[in-house]
């Protein structure tokens, strides 16, 4: 059905990955998502689906979200092979279903690493990128008794940068798509985010040396340069941060 | 009971350093031998979790999200004020006291403003530290910029993004506490109810959300920084988790909740395009700095906006307004485009937008300049709409976005209840009717950085604090009703979804309780969520069971308390017999359709005290006393 607007509704076939629990079997289950307003998000795709199966008695799908506005990182599906689906820079929220076309196949799986463990369906444990950042990804400060904010100047393209590797929702997109399931863009972003700081350069080493280890205690594989993390990255955080994490770390084994 | 704000005597600018003076302190080593929950995670749950673990007391923090990282605060993008003056225009603590105080339309108690002021430098100071990419001028220094309802520059930014950028710099100290094993970490976890043994807070009821448990935590002290009530309305800016339970169970338990028809309507969102839409998206305010706003002059007219001419557009606001223009506040530009679409002179397919035009901002200027500005607002809202804003006015409209109501905090921010404190946006204290752009970052994070890990040491150290555990009857009975509530929403299996009844709700409280209320509209309202509560409670169909994973029944439970806390709202609505900040009242305006105060009789805060479900709540007044301010009504004319 085309309105006047050019704005249409669409049919889809979904195949979506079922599983009850983390120690359960799991498989791809076929549903119709009809009449489909190209204006909705993916998400709202979803709720229509959702609203179907559950006044017919049936599970709904369970999936995270919150913000749906692409910035809490909560949100993560892999789409027809791709962590987030197919547009470049943008979280499962902000995907729109003017993306897709009538009579489309959509295969919905949630991210699959060793090191994050399946709740429900699309939902994960991803709680192990948390434990990297208690490992050292901050700067220890309390509150109080700091000084004047403009006592330290920082050179604004310095900014810019630790910024740009700020930008990191943690939403683990990164590790969903590389095939060794690898979290060195996350921790890159960070070690950069605050080694690009002069606030953070005293405790730069320690930083370094203590998240690194910490992920791969968590079962986070190897970088092998596949690059794919920055391809499916919604901020699009550059693999350049990859290659300051090297750097720092290189340095702070020289220490 | 009394209200007794327990504001320190002496003068506005020497209260709390008198008042920091006063408190009891707990010896440093005393200080592990107390634990306190803080439920929430967002700048002011993150905050003060974090420095109450610094301070060395034990600290249980709870969130919905699967990390603390994920609080909604993530979300704010413009700013967080503060009174540096580093522009050198002239700013002041004084100065950004009496903006807020202004912004608020006198609704709210002049010392705690004060205070926010005051502490707001030592934020940034503290947010530098921890390494939050603030913006920069090229001399290293930071750079400031200026929004709504102050005639300073006075606004820290990190690009749009200043909510995640703050919400990371506490969630990486609350990590750190986390990895000292100072503070316990909880997460996807749903707060259900607030125990409370001899009249005191002493721990919390949650739901495990992965496996369904029921678990009840004690304490010394519970923090309530859970966010605002925006979801009431079902469409909102706010995120999908962002409900008003935790606080309500704390009114169910006898916290006292103060001014909840105080709600912010944000003039410039997205607007919405279909039913099925989950939420509004917000684009930022400052658009409307070269955007100008327009309708066309004949109701009904679906043309193209191409198609219609300069003759035949209603520049509404710069017609109203001349002196302000399209610069006029929040609340204004809000009630203006809804009386413009009730008007029929609305836009697009559902006729409820207006548009912002940039075809004038970027023939003056240039594309390249405006995209400078813009540039990824532009980007974002036509991921969004696939409308392109260089060739097409934007279409806006407004939505809820911000709850200045909230439970009633003294000077403390505890509650009515001892040893319940409530901090950011889940308290009422500092906005008054209105909060300004950039002052809502800046609360939560004063009350979780510098107020509370001082006061609750004030009530720590003078109050005597039986021992208590999970296991007192208090903790098992708490428990037990949650979880009949839980099997009575299972058992319901009726014939509509919990979003159906939460659609409803929301548009009653929109029509009702949302830009315009009068008499007639709420008690109307009032009416009709009262048949709402009746029908959800005997057909609402929540799928699956209680021991799992259930996201149908997290949201049934929030819906629920939606719908009463509605009704609450609009009570409050009700009884302000006056038009002030967020709550316009059609009864009470000017002859120039602005809001009109009566500071005779409404210069009070309203607080409600729940008296059991079929009764109407207790009300009692705390009466606003401006020794620093003179107050004026407002014009933008
Ligand atoms: C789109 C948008 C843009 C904004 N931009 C700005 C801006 O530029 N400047 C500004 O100053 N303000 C802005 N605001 C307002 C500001 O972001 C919020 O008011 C503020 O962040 C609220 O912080 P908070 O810590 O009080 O609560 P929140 O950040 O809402 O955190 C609530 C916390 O409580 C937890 N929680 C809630 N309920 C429960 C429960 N039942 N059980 C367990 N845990 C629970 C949640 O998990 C979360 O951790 C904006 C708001 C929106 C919506
Ligand atoms: S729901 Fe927040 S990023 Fe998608």
């Amino acid at each position: 059905m085309t309105q006047s607007n050019g704005k249409k509704n669409i049919n889809l076939t979904l195949k979506v990955w079922r599983q009850v629990g983390p120690n359960v079997k799991g498989r791809l289950e076929t549903y119709q998502a009809n009449n489909i307003s190209t204006d909705m998000s993916f998400l709202e795709m979803l709720d229509v689906v959702n609203e179907e199966l559950i006044i017919n008695h049936r599970d709904p799908i369970a999936f995270d979200h919150d913000c749906r506005e692409g910035i809490c990182g909560m949100c993560g599906a892999v789409v027809n092979g791709r962590a987030h689906g197919p547009e470049k820079g943008t979280t499962l929220c902000q995907l729109h279903m003017r993306h897709f076309s009538d009579r489309d196949t959509v295969v919905i799986e949630p991210w699959r690493s060793r090191a994050f463990k399946i709740i429900k369906d699309l939902v994960v444990d991803r709680s192990a990128l948390d434990v990297i950042i208690q490992a050292g990804g901050y700067i220890s400060v309390s509150a109080g008794g700091t000084p004047d904010a403009n006592v330290i100047p920082v050179p604004q393209e310095a900014a810019e940068k630790a910024m740009d590797a700020a930008a990191c929702i943690g939403c683990g997109a990164c590790v969903a798509a590389c095939p060794n399931a690898s979290a060195m863009l996350f921790v890159g972003a960070k070690v950069s985010h605050l080694a690009l700081l002069p606030q953070g350069v005293p405790e730069a080493a320690r930083r370094v040396l203590k998240m690194v280890q910490k992920m791969d205690e968590c079962g986070f594989g190897n970088c092998t340069n596949e690059t794919e993390c920055e391809a499916v990255c919604p901020k699009e955080i550059s693999i350049t941060n990859i290659a300051r994490l090297n750097r720092e770390y290189i340095k702070a084994g020289f220490l | 009971m009394q209200l007794d704000s327990k504001v320190p005597g002496g003068p506005l600018s020497e209260k709390w350093d008198k008042h920091l003076f006063d408190l009891k302190l707990v010896n440093p080593a005393n200080k592990r031998k107390f634990e306190i929950i803080v439920v929430g995670t967002g700048l002011a749950g993150g905050s003060a979790s974090a420095t109450l673990a610094e301070l060395g007391y034990n600290v249980k923090t709870f969130c919905i999200q699967d990390s603390p990282r994920r609080a909604h605060s993530i979300a704010a993008q413009g700013g967080i004020n503060a009174a540096k003056n580093y522009s050198n225009d002239g700013d002041s603590v004084w100065r950004l006291f009496y903006d807020t105080v202004k912004g608020g339309d006198y609704r709210s108690r002049e010392a705690n403003v004060y205070r926010l002021a005051q502490v707001s430098n030592n934020i940034i100071d503290q947010c530098v530290a921890q390494g939050v990419p603030f913006a920069r001028e090229y001399g290293g220094l930071l750079a400031n910029r200026s929004f709504g309802g102050a005639q300073v520059s006075r606004t820290f930014y990190a690009r749009g993004q200043t909510g995640q950028q703050l919400l990371i710099g506490a969630y990486s100290a609350l990590s750190r506490q986390i990895a000292a094993g100072k503070v316990k970490m909880f997460t996807r976890r749903d707060m259900l109810d607030l125990v409370l043994v001899n009249g005191k807070a002493r721990g919390i009821v949650t739901r495990n959300l992965v496996n369904g448990n029921i678990e009840t935590h004690a304490a010394d002290a519970v923090v309530l920084a859970t966010g605002g009530y925006g979801n009431t309305f079902y469409l909102s800016t706010n995120a999908m988790a962002s409900n008003v339970s935790a606080a309500y169970s704390a009114y169910k338990k006898g916290a006292f909740f103060a001014n909840p028809c105080y709600t912010q309507i944000h003039p410039t969102c997205i607007p919405v395009h279909g039913t099925y839409q989950s939420k509004l998206t917000l684009m930022s305010e400052s658009l409307r700095n070269d955007g100008r706003v327009w309708v066309p002059k004949n109701p009904g007219d679906k043309r193209l906006p191409s198609q219609i001419s300069e003759s035949e557009r209603d520049y509404y606001l710069e017609n109203k307004y001349p002196s302000f223009g399209n610069l006029v506040p929040r609340d204004v530009a809000s009630r203006n485009a809804k009386l413009q679409c009730d008007q029929g002179k609305g836009v697009g397919e559902t006729g409820l937008a207006v548009y912002l035009d940039f075809k004038d901002a970027i023939q003056r200027d240039g594309k390249d300049v405006i995209a400078k500005k813009y540039g990824n607002l532009f980007q974002m809202y036509e991921k969004i709409t696939a409308d392109n804003p260089y060739e097409t006015p934007m279409m806006i409209y407004p939505a809820v976005h911000y709850t200045m109501g909230g439970l009633w905090v003294d000077y403390n921010l505890m509650s009515t209840i001892p040893g319940l404190f409530v901090l950011g946006e889940a308290n009422f204290s500092d906005h008054g009717a209105n909060r300004l752009g950039a002052s809502a970052l800046m609360q939560g994070l004063a009350d979780g950085y510098f107020i509370i890990p001082y006061t609750i040491g004030g009530y720590l150290a003078g109050t005597k604090l039986e021992k208590v555990s999970t296991d007192d009857a208090g903790f098992k009975a708490t428990a037990e009703d949650v979880e009949a509530r839980i099997k009575k929403l299972l058992s319901i299996g009726g014939k509509r979804t919990v979003d159906d009844f939460h659609r409803q709700l929301g548009n009653i409280m929109w029509e009702y309780c949302g830009m315009a209320r009068s008499a007639k509209g709420l008690t109307k309202a009032k009416d009709l969520i009262a048949e709402l509560r009746a029908e959800f409670w005997e057909n609402v169909l929540v799928s699956g069971s209680g021991n799992q994973f259930n996201q149908s029944l997290e949201k049934a439970g929030h819906v629920a308390d939606f719908i009463e806390f509605g009704k609450l709202m609009v009570l409050d609505a009700l009884a302000r017999k006056e038009s002030c900040g967020g709550h316009f009242n059609e009864d009470y305006q000017t002859e120039e359709n602005e809001a009109k105060r009566d500071d005779e009789s409404f210069c009070h805060v309203a607080a409600w005290e729940y008296a059991g479900d079929e009764n109407e709540p207790n009300f009692q007044k705390e009466a606003l006393n401006f020794e620093n301010v003179t107050l004026t009504q407002r014009s933008y004319k």
